[in-house]
């Protein structure tokens, strides 16, 4: 399982509430979330931090998108 | 109904927060250390495999890279921890707004009128421990009881990730049997004391009669008696009822021993300068300084004096502090660690006898107050007093907060 850092594009609402829109891949390709199936705070035991978790759909594969202080990982196989 | 309390308790909390964060270390002994450089280099915490090397929190790094030569060493991440500690309080806060911090890894919550709501004690207990797990990858020991010192006595008695119940009806077989060294306020000379008189459990305590023990150990005796016999009533108080302020301290281990009175005077203005911005901070003037030492050979003294009129001023402080140092020191052995505090607090704008030269004074409060608003805005070394530049082997920033507050049972 590796840790990935992504560049992240995201909705902030007047509210404060963040939400993910895509994100741009190690080869430098940009990925649009489709759909976002969970958001709560969760613990990377695998990768390794902390964080908002985002439980996402990108080209119907299912991801975990992380939110740890100010960056954005994913956990990858 | 009596009343529910409940002590979370970190396991390993720096240990596992570092493992959390470097998962190839998880199967390692891991410890974290102060930096041995600035000779703060002992063992702050270990994990679970460090632990059954026989690592100690307090060994020192040589001690123990003997038990276990593999160790794998790590620097303290304060800030990281202290988030680690807010997120756990954002959690127990959904239970409860009676939580008491007790360091920065252990929290009473008194959860007495959420068992209406959400469930008995030991449900909410396994709610949390569960909740720590799946949220911030930790694990938590938690006590269940009907008072304080019962509710940390079961986060302790069984680790990691457990949750132990102590009721009024078993507290006998579960408490009463353990030694009395893991009761609050019974430290190695208390127990010594009490070892002496054949006083070996927490049970032993409880049944010997407050008056005997009050002859051994003073007011405190009673206070062991209460303990042990589960008739604490001390309430769970969150820090923003905490009453006024006993005293503001500030204290340091040096980088390198202190052998002259130069050396002093700059450490002694270092410190002074903390403890009166703080002073300041807080609108608050004390009357006593009290200086604190510990020489090369662990040996440690404190002296206290008082002052003429409340100050909140550096350099009245570091020269009262310096005062009392020349007295009581004469370099004997060269100086390890270092203390400045500020007691007998009384607010900032009290009354108190003028001097003739009041005027003076008043002009150097607004003076180190505008000093204060610099150091706000362009940082902490924007200003500095002269001698702070004068010595470069010697820390010269003015630390504002302590990383992390001891705190007391009884406040």
């Amino acid at each position: 399982m590796r840790k990935i850092f992504v560049e992240v594009y995201a909705h902030f609402s007047k509210e404060g509430e963040i939400t993910p829109i895509s994100f741009v891949w190690f080869d430098g390709k940009t990925y649009e979330i489709d759909k976002i199936i969970e958001k709560r705070n969760a613990a990377s035991l695998k990768s390794g931090g902390q964080g908002i978790r985002y439980k996402i759909l990108v080209r119907s594969k299912m991801l975990y998108l992380f939110y740890d202080e100010n960056r954005w990982f994913v956990e990858f196989t | 109904m009596g009343r529910v309390i409940l002590h979370c308790d970190l396991n390993n909390f720096y240990a596992s927060v570092e493992c959390l964060y470097q998962p190839e270390l998880r199967n390692k002994p891991v410890a974290v250390c102060g930096e041995s450089e600035l000779r703060h280099g002992i063992v702050l915490a270990k994990n679970q495999i460090a632990k059954a090397f026989g690592i100690q929190t307090g060994d020192v790094i040589w001690q123990a890279l003997k038990k276990c030569p593999n160790l794998v060493i790590l620097k303290p991440n304060f800030p990281l921890y202290i988030r680690f500690s807010k997120l756990a309080q954002q959690i127990y806060s959904e239970y409860t707004d009676l939580i008491e911090p007790f360091g920065i890894d252990e929290c009473w919550l008194d959860v007495t009128e959420s068992t209406q709501i959400l469930g008995s004690g030991r449900k909410i207990a396994y709610e949390i421990k569960e909740r720590i797990k799946r949220e911030l990858g930790l694990t938590v020991s938690i006590g269940v009881s009907f008072n304080k010192v019962f509710a940390k006595l079961g986060s302790d008695y069984k680790k990691p990730d457990a949750v132990t119940v102590i009721t009024k009806e078993n507290f006998k077989q579960i408490v009463w049997p353990l030694p009395a060294k893991d009761l609050l306020y019974v430290g190695s000379a208390t127990e010594k004391k009490l070892s002496s008189r054949a006083i070996y459990t927490i049970g032993d305590i409880a049944k010997s009669s407050p008056e005997y023990l009050r002859r051994i150990l003073g007011k405190w005796g009673e206070v062991l008696w209460i303990f042990a016999n589960g008739l604490d009533t001390t309430p769970v108080t969150p820090p923003l009822f905490e009453d006024n302020i006993k005293g503001i301290g500030n204290s340091i281990t040096l980088p390198r021993d202190l052998t002259c009175y130069e050396d002093a005077e700059y450490v002694i203005r270092m410190l002074s300068e903390s403890v009166a911005q703080r002073l300041r901070q807080q609108y608050l003037k004390c009357f006593t300084i009290q200086v604190w030492i510990r020489d090369s050979s662990l040996f440690a003294i404190t002296r206290q004096e008082k002052l003429q009129t409340p100050t909140f001023l550096a350099r009245e402080i570091a020269q009262k502090a310096f005062e009392i140092f020349k007295k009581n020191w004469s370099f004997k052995n060269s100086i390890r660690s270092f203390g400045v505090r500020a007691l007998d607090l009384v607010c900032a704008n009290s009354f108190y006898q003028l001097e003739f030269d009041s005027l003076k004074k008043f002009k150097l409060e607004q003076l180190e107050k505008t000093v204060d608003q610099i150091r706000k805005r362009f940082g902490q070394s924007a200003v500095l007093p002269a001698i702070l530049l004068t010595k470069s082997n010697l820390p010269c920033e003015i630390p504002l907060h302590n990383k992390i507050h001891p705190v007391a049972f009884f406040k």
